[in-house]
């Protein structure tokens, strides 16, 4: 054998210290801005304009979470956000699962039909006006059913979880339907439960498109303060930042005047902010665990 | 196979067929009808473009207009102003995305402490799941004159003497929307790349090794040239959503003052089309963007085909 001849590599050092340097400062830029706001949200909101403010918080205050959780109109929001997010995830994922299963079965007369309808839905869209007056014509302006039945199946979610089943060993399903087993049986009891992985990915990510939904509120239903979601009423803010003329500003202000406390739109935005973020951080592990798969499974293609 | 073999009669017609499997017919066909009212009525819906609505009125009693609307908008100025906005943000986000994520993959790939790998990847794409409502949020406080960490650190690096109020200046908008766009999608951008990696043949490696390559040398010519048909297909793919990508970015981060150099597509269909009430001349704006963006993914797939990759469709 050889003898190893120890010497400095001097290209090894330099391409680890390049690449650890590099890797720092990207996890500083992208947290960095994370834990500003976390800070600010928790300091003294006159005490942040003076600036100097930066990974922790100088005059530590509850009281901007505090004005902002007790305004009904924000607490509202916040119940429609999950609302429409629990209720959007649960029917996207068991809807798109139950045509994904027939459109697995290779003997269905409408599969292909069916296919192509959906498939066709992913490079065409009617645009920002006719789809408005469909919603407006089916009486789902100012209506909590538009955060959810617009979306409810979309052609990509059909096909991940579509590739999934075909995966699966035909076997299992042959078997019980020599048991006698009927479509909606099979369908419950062994296709479901066996497609728990995909389903676990499809559901987390129709739950954070509708947590991060703001656009559909804005459009249809925003002359109705009771529908306002989170994200809406966090981009109202933000709008409304450069001319500080926002009526949740106002009403803020208004509500501090005359105490020892004082709010101000950047520690409103900052509060804000954290309150619709900390839930994606919540669910961020899980999403972690099933997402990579779920973006290769997304690349399958039959 | 079909398995209900104790029927005596093999069903052959469309209907008898349909009949025996109205189980699976009772799964799919309501949300046939769901799609076709939700996804293709707005289709029809195009015929708007060639009236001249008028709010109160039923579809019938509009009058036709021909194609006077498509006239309008393009002679419209703004519509051109729009066309290369949208085009050249598109791009430079496209450009500046993939290199990014391609270093990214490369930086990433020669780690081998693997705690710090799994750190850095776990962090560099939690961004992609925050909503753009926050993350125009941070973008603002970060690039803000007053306290943001941008012009703190440029002042105090002596680099600039007062602070810069970058979302007011309209030459910079386009290049703040591609580095907010990296900052936010960089990490999720790059898996792609590292799976494309970790599927490169190892013996490849080992190979260049015993010729003599470094560690630069294995990236420059094994790495690289092995991802290079992910990256090719990643591009063409893309080119077919120039016209369609992005618009709540802009849309959350624009200012009066930058209007000009952030106005896209769906900003202009709600400020020249829904706002004016010319519905119309919106859902004209709608039909040419839909169409130009359809013609561009066929065209990028069939691209894609020509060079030997499989096409998305």
């Amino acid at each position: 054998m050889m003898i190893k001849k120890r010497y400095v590599n001097w290209e090894d050092i330099i391409i680890n210290v390049f690449v650890y340097i590099i890797l720092i400062l990207l996890i500083i830029v992208t947290l960095y801005p994370f834990l500003n706001t976390l800070a600010i949200s928790f300091n003294d909101a006159l005490d942040s304009s003076k600036g100097g403010i930066h990974l922790w918080p100088r005059k530590f205050t509850l009281y901007n979470y505090k004005t902002l959780l007790t305004r009904r109109q924000i607490f509202h929001a916040s119940l429609v956000s999950v609302a429409r997010t629990v209720l959007s995830t649960f029917l996207c994922t068991f809807s798109t699962a139950m045509v994904a299963y027939t459109l697995s079965r290779k003997e269905f007369v409408l599969r292909k039909f069916i296919s192509f309808v959906y498939v066709l839905t992913m490079y065409i869209d009617g645009g920002l006006v006719p789809t408005y007056f469909l919603i407006r014509s089916l009486g789902l302006t100012n209506s909590f059913w538009v955060y959810v039945l617009p979306g409810l199946v979309s052609a990509f979610n059909l096909i991940v979880i579509r590739t999934y089943i075909n995966g699966l060993p035909d076997s299992l399903i042959e078997s019980a339907r020599v048991d006698g087993a009927g479509e909606f049986t099979i369908f419950f009891k062994i296709v479901l439960p066996l497609c728990k992985p995909v389903l676990a990915t499809i559901a987390l990510f129709v739950a954070v498109d509708n947590w991060n939904a703001w656009f559909d509120t804005f459009l249809y239903n925003s002359a109705n303060p009771q529908l306002s979601t989170l994200q809406y009423e966090l981009m109202k803010v933000l709008q409304s930042a450069n001319t500080m003329t926002g009526s949740l500003e106002q009403a803020l202000a208004q509500a501090a005047a005359g105490t020892v406390h004082t709010i101000t739109p950047r520690a409103i935005r900052a509060t804000m902010t954290i309150i619709v973020t900390v839930p994606i951080v919540i669910v961020y592990p899980f999403l972690q665990k099933y997402f990579v798969h779920g973006l290769t499974v997304g690349g399958v293609k039959e | 196979m079909n398995t209900s073999t104790s029927l005596a009669v093999k069903p052959n017609s469309f209907w008898q067929k349909l009949k025996q499997q109205k189980a699976l017919v009772l799964m799919s066909v309501p949300f046939l009808i769901h799609v076709i009212i939700f996804k293709y009525i707005p289709i029809w819906g195009w015929v708007l473009a060639f009236q001249n609505y008028w709010p109160g009125k039923s579809v019938f009693q509009q009058t036709w207009v021909g194609l006077d609307n498509f006239r309008d908008l393009f002679n419209d100025p703004v519509f051109y102003q729009v066309l290369r906005n949208t085009l050249a943000m598109s791009i430079i986000k496209l450009v500046m995305g993939t290199v990014a994520s391609i270093a990214l993959a490369l930086i990433i790939n020669e780690v081998r402490f693997m705690p710090f790998k799994k750190a850095a990847q776990t962090i560099s794409y939690l961004p992609h799941f925050i909503s753009w409502v926050v993350a125009a949020n941070l973008v603002r406080d970060a690039l803000s004159t007053d306290g943001g960490i941008v012009n703190d650190v440029l002042l105090s690096l002596n680099i600039i003497k007062e602070p810069i109020m970058f979302l007011g200046i309209p030459k910079l908008f386009w290049w703040i929307i591609g580095i907010s766009h990296v900052w936010k999608e960089v990490g999720w951008g790059a898996i792609i790349y590292l799976a494309a990696i970790a599927g490169i043949d190892p013996s490849l490696y080992e190979a260049a090794v015993i010729d003599g390559a470094g560690r630069l040398k294995q990236m420059w010519y094994i790495t690289l040239p092995s991802i290079r048909p992910t990256i090719s297909i990643l591009l063409i793919m893309n080119m077919g959503y120039l016209l369609s990508s992005g618009f709540e970015q802009q849309y959350l981060l624009q200012n009066g003052r930058v209007i000009d150099y952030a106005r896209v597509f769906t900003i202009y269909e709600l400020d020249y089309g829904i706002k004016m009430m010319r519905y119309s001349f919106a859902t004209a704006v709608g039909i040419f963007r839909s169409v130009v963006s359809l013609v561009l993914v066929f065209a990028a797939n069939q691209f894609a085909k020509r060079f030997g990759q499989e096409g998305l469709m």
